[in-house]
Order: C-alpha cells, then sequence, then structure tokens
C-alpha cells in the first residue's frame, strides 16, 4: 500500500506569549515542530505499512528550513520526503496550498493520503478535504481509528459529537485523523545516522508548473484585512483571601447565580 | 468558478432524525440580524425532508426563505453527495455568501465544496460584521482566532462569491425573530450521487460528556490542580456542574478530551465557570469567556485568568476547595 503523508511545520503555539502591554505577539524564539496532528498522521501510516507493506511518501510545503523536519522523518522510517518550496507559493492560503499539494501528489499513485486534522498555527481543518477535492477521492475527516484494511477497501472510526460512525471506503481516499489515533513512536537510532545525509526531494514550481494567478497571496480567494491580539479586559482585581473566606465568597456567588443545587 | 456579484445569505441546515442543529439555528438569527436594513434574504438550505415543524422553526429563527432538496440520497449526511447538490445549488442561485457550523460535519464539507467552486473559505469563525469592501455591498468580514487563540485575523473574499465559512458553534445566541413566512423552494437534484462511503454502524458516545457545552455549571481544572483532581471531581459532581479541563491536563492524559475546553476545545457559555488553578492562556479563555459569570482561583496573582475573571481569587486551590467542600457537604447533610 502507497501511502502519502501531508505535514507541516509550525510555531509551538503554546510557546507563544502576548506582551500584555502593547498586545502584540511575542514571537521571537519560538521553536518549530512538527504539526502535533500530522506526526500522528506519519505514526498510522508507518504501522499501516508495517503490517500491509508499501511505502510511505511525506509532503510539505514550506520555506526551506523545513527541510530539517523532514529529515527527522526519515529517522522515524518514512521512505521518501518532498519539500514544495519556491517564493511564488507564500502567502498561500488553504484554496492555493491545497492546489500546490495535490498538483504534488499527482505526480504519484497512492492508495490512501493521509493528513493531521488541523495545523496548531492555523486551526482551519481544511487542506486535507480540499485536497481530497482537487485529487477527486473522497475523502473523510475527524478519523481515531483505523479499524482495518483489505484489498480494496479501507474501514474506519470517524469522531463527531455526540456519535462514531463505523465507514467503509474504496481506495484511493484521503483522510484527516486525530491526534489520538496513534501515539508517535521515537526516532530510531539508525534511522537517523543511515538518513543524516540523504536528500530530501525539493520541488519549485517550474516542476509543478501551476498558474501564478493560483498562487500565493494573489492567487488566494481569502485575503486578511487585519489581525490584532486579543484586547485585555480586566473586569476584576483579584483578591488574596483566607481558604475559608474565599470559600464563602464562593458560595455567595455560586447561590447569587442559582448555581447551587436545590437539595442545599 | 467566478460570478459577478450574488446575492442572499445561504446557511447549511445540519440536522439529524428531525432535529436541527442549533450551531445552524445561530447562524439563521445572525445572518438575519445582519441583513435585516438590507435587500439581502437568509436562505436556510437543507437536504432532506422538510415537515411543517421544520419548515416553522427555520421561519422563527429568522430565515426568509428555504431551499429544500428531499432527494433520498441526501436525506441522510453524506459529504460527498451533499457537496455535490450544495455546489449545484450555489450554481443555481449564485448565493454572496454560504455559511455552515463549525460541526465535524460542516468543517468536513465546506472545504470541499470551497474547493470545487474556487472560492475563500473562513474557518471556525468567531465573529461576522457587514464588510463594505471597494463598493461591494453587504460582503462579510469574518473574523477567526488563530495561533492557538493568541491572534485574531479578520479575513474577506473580495473576488469569489459566494464567500464560505465555517462558525463555532456556541458563539452567536439563537433568538426567535418575527419572520412572517418563509418561501419554500424545491431543488430537483440532476447531479448523479455516487459517493462510495458507506455507514456500516453508529456508535452512541458511551461518555455523555458532550453536554459541557450545553452546561449550564462548569468546574473546571488545570494543572494548578493536578494532585488534588479528585477534590474538583467531588465539588462538581455536588453542584450538578460539568467537570472542564485545560488543554494541559488533557495532554497529560488525566482528563479526557471532551472536557477540555478552549481553542482546541469546545467553546461554553455557562451562566457560572469556575476556573481551578488554570493559569488562563488565550488557548483557554478563548473558549470560555463568554460566560456569564467566572471564579478564578489560583496561586499566581499575574495568572491571565485573571483578567476574565469576575471574582479572582488568589490561593491555594487546594486549600479553598477543602473549605468548600466542608462547607457543601455540611449544607448537603440533611
Amino acid at each position: 500500500m502507497n501511502i502519502a503523508v501531508l505535514v507541516k511545520q509550525v510555531p509551538n503555539t503554546t510557546e507563544i506569549k502576548v506582551d500584555k502591554e502593547t498586545g502584540a505577539l511575542i514571537r521571537k524564539g519560538i521553536p518549530t515542530i512538527i504539526n502535533p496532528d500530522d506526526l500522528s498522521a506519519v505514526e498510522v501510516a508507518l504501522k499501516l505499512k508495517a503490517t500491509h507493506g508499501g511505502k510511505v511518501h511525506v509532503f510539505t510545503m514550506g520555506p526551506k528550513s523545513a527541510e530539517s523536519m523532514l529529515r527527522e522523518l526519515y529517522a522515524r522510517g518514512v521512505d521518501d520526503a518532498t519539500l514544495l518550496c519556491d517564493k511564488a507559493f507564500a502567502g498561500s492560503d488553504t484554496w492555493s496550498t491545497s492546489l500546490v499539494l495535490s498538483t504534488a501528489l499527482k505526480r504519484h499513485r497512492f492508495d490512501l493520503v493521509i493528513a493531521g486534522r488541523q495545523a496548531i498555527d492555523g486551526d482551519t481543518a481544511q487542506v486535507g478535504p480540499q485536497v481530497a477535492e482537487f485529487l477527486g477521492i473522497p475523502h473523510i475527516s475527524y478519523v481515531d481509528e483505523i479499524r482495518g484494511v483489505d484489498a480494496t477497501h479501507c474501514f474506519l472510526r470517524k469522531k463527531e459529537e455526540k456519535q462514531s460512525m463505523h465507514l467503509k471506503c474504496p481506495f484511493p481516499l484521503l483522510i484527516t485523523v486525530l491526534d489520538g489515533i496513534a501515539k508517535p513512536r521515537y526516532m530510531n537510532m539508525t534511522h537517523i545516522f543511515n538518513n543524516a545525509s540523504r536528500d530530501v526531494e525539493i520541488l519549485d514550481n517550474d516542476a509543478l508548473a501551476i498558474e501564478k494567478a493560483d498562487l500565493g497571496i494573489k492567487g488566494s480567494p481569502t485575503k486578511v484585512k487585519k489581525t490584532y491580539a486579543k484586547s485585555i479586559t480586566k473586569k476584576t482585581t483579584a483578591e488574596s483571601l483566607a481558604p475559608e473566606d474565599a470559600a464563602e465568597r464562593i458560595l455567595a456567588v455560586l447561590r447569587e447565580k442559582g448555581g447551587m443545587p436545590d437539595a442545599l | 468558478m467566478r460570478y459577478d456579484d450574488g446575492k442572499d445569505c445561504f446557511i447549511y441546515i445540519q440536522h439529524e432524525h428531525g432535529v436541527i442543529e442549533n450551531g445552524s439555528l445561530e447562524l439563521i438569527t445572525k445572518a438575519k440580524e445582519l441583513l435585516s436594513d438590507t435587500e439581502e434574504n437568509v436562505v436556510a438550505v437543507l437536504l432532506g425532508t422538510l415537515d411543517q415543524n421544520t419548515h416553522d422553526t427555520l421561519a422563527d429563527y429568522g430565515a426568509d426563505a428555504i431551499i429544500v432538496c428531499e432527494h433520498p440520497d441526501v436525506s441522510a449526511y453524506d459529504c460527498l453527495n451533499h457537496a455535490a447538490v450544495l455546489t449545484e445549488i450555489i450554481e443555481t442561485h449564485h448565493p454572496k455568501s454560504f455559511l455552515f457550523p463549525g460541526t465535524v460535519r460542516g468543517r468536513e464539507l465546506a472545504p470541499r465544496i470551497s474547493a470545487r467552486v474556487h472560492t475563500g473559505l473562513t474557518a471556525d469563525a468567531t465573529r461576522i460584521e457587514l464588510d463594505n469592501h471597494e463598493g461591494q455591498t453587504h460582503s462579510l468580514a469574518i473574523t477567526r482566532p488563530a495561533f492557538g487563540g493568541n491572534l485574531f485575523a479578520t479575513i474577506i473574499t473580495p473576488d469569489h462569491v459566494p464567500q464560505m465559512a465555517t462558525i463555532r458553534p456556541g458563539v452567536f445566541e439563537m433568538k426567535k425573530v418575527n419572520t412572517p413566512y418563509a418561501k419554500r423552494i424545491d431543488h430537483t437534484t440532476d447531479v448523479e450521487l455516487k459517493s462510495p462511503i458507506e455507514i456500516e454502524a453508529i456508535i452512541p458516545k458511551e461518555n455523555d460528556n458532550a453536554s459541557i457545552a450545553d452546561a449550564k455549571l462548569i468546574v473546571s481544572a488545570g494543572r494548578g490542580v493536578k494532585d488534588c483532581l479528585d477534590m474538583v471531581q467531588h465539588v462538581a459532581k455536588t453542584l450538578n456542574a460539568e467537570l472542564g479541563a485545560s488543554r494541559a491536563l488533557v495532554d497529560d492524559g488525566v482528563v479526557a478530551k471532551l472536557s477540555q475546553v478552549g481553542q482546541t476545545g469546545s467553546t461554553v457559555r455557562p451562566l457560572l465557570y469556575m476556573a481551578c488553578g488554570i493559569s488562563g492562556a488565550l488557548q483557554h479563555t478563548a473558549g470560555m469567556d463568554k460566560s456569564e459569570t467566572i471564579i478564578a482561583i489560583n496561586n499566581d496573582p499575574a495568572a491571565p485568568i485573571f483578567d476574565v475573571a469576575d471574582l479572582g481569587i488568589i490561593g491555594d486551590a487546594k486549600e479553598i476547595l477543602t473549605h468548600l467542600m466542608r462547607r457543601l457537604d455540611v449544607s448537603n447533610t440533611p
């Protein structure tokens, strides 16, 4: 089974802080990581490969510096890695990004394409489904278990708000997976040594030949009108209280707001 | 695909077993409020059976018209079949905007359509305003959180129609307004509905904590109370409150993901939210700052949770919970 995995290098958003004075994001020194959902996607792919054979090929769109992330994925056991890197791609929204990724995927034949549910910097969850549409294959989002695979079909569990669904879909298809689907493995020392100098395939738009009008800020249907950090709204001053006084104050608020159960 | 302008705001009506998803009704109310002084209509788009009760409900919340497709192959949700018929509806009626509830289904379905009709889609938005961009009347400016809730971005789609967005459920109020009459428009589909996805089984959620989004009272735990989580649970239980949690505790694996409140968890707006040992990173407060009353307990006076709290208590959460439990248990004894 040939599997493609879509990955993204992202800033570690839990480390991002807001300057309380100016309300601006402090981005300096924020480390980049592999998007957590994508790491789970890679793990699922590696597990499927271990059971059913085939190859795992990771794709990312990003700056040259994303190459280090792809090397790390070699060390986890993926077979091929492609970086889609061109100035023309910079500033692309999900529509344009999906066009780039799907154009690269079309150079190969994959049975299954796996993407993380969403990236922690953008949280859109749109690139997976849009890539599937551009490839003309079905997609299923929010998959939290691969229940099985046979010669022609994939059996999945999709998680919704109030229920789970067991779905069956023929190959080829694209799925987006929740991070709980698999716990990422550690990097393997042998893989690290064997792949230290291994090449990452880098494709620019000369290779992909996408209309320039569909790329970057200009080619993106959505435009960012403005961005702002959340305003700090100080409602009250916090008080230092003795524990018993604190408990009384909480009970008073509970009573006032009708939060006390009828029995109390 | 590009249209010259387009007219009206279309809303995808998610429904199951005759019950309409609140997220869809919230969007109808919001769109009606935004467009009430304009020539634009709010159009509910429902794939499935439109009975009188459903028709009345959609009108009650503000729909001016209802487009309905009763083809049996779209009566139940299927991403590919719904994408096919909704694309056909877009091509027939040329809406100016098309909004989807930011549910699992909405966020699975909307991107597929936006790719197909070549238009812009904004994900998981929390604010919509009218934006008269370069002479285009009544297009939308749609604001959404990014970078884990640390930043807000306002997105427009100036050159493509319809402008699409998924909107986070629970952000807008659903309110009955007086719409005297909603016109029914039947849509007969000509597309071949051939989704290869088969549903083998539907399994109801065992741990029914999905109610956290609807809870009136939430007692929520963060890393500061990791070592006394049982006390937080006890207080929640005594108060008949739902247990909530910060992402930190969920990531640590001590609380189920279903209980997570915040940017990557549930958005909640209870009457009362009590945050115990939660520092209040924007990723968390983005999901609870619309609660009517917020109580925060934290030992760090600089904790940002105090910025959104109505009652902020600097102190040891464990000691305070001990006293609270004692008082609650005393009053609980007949």
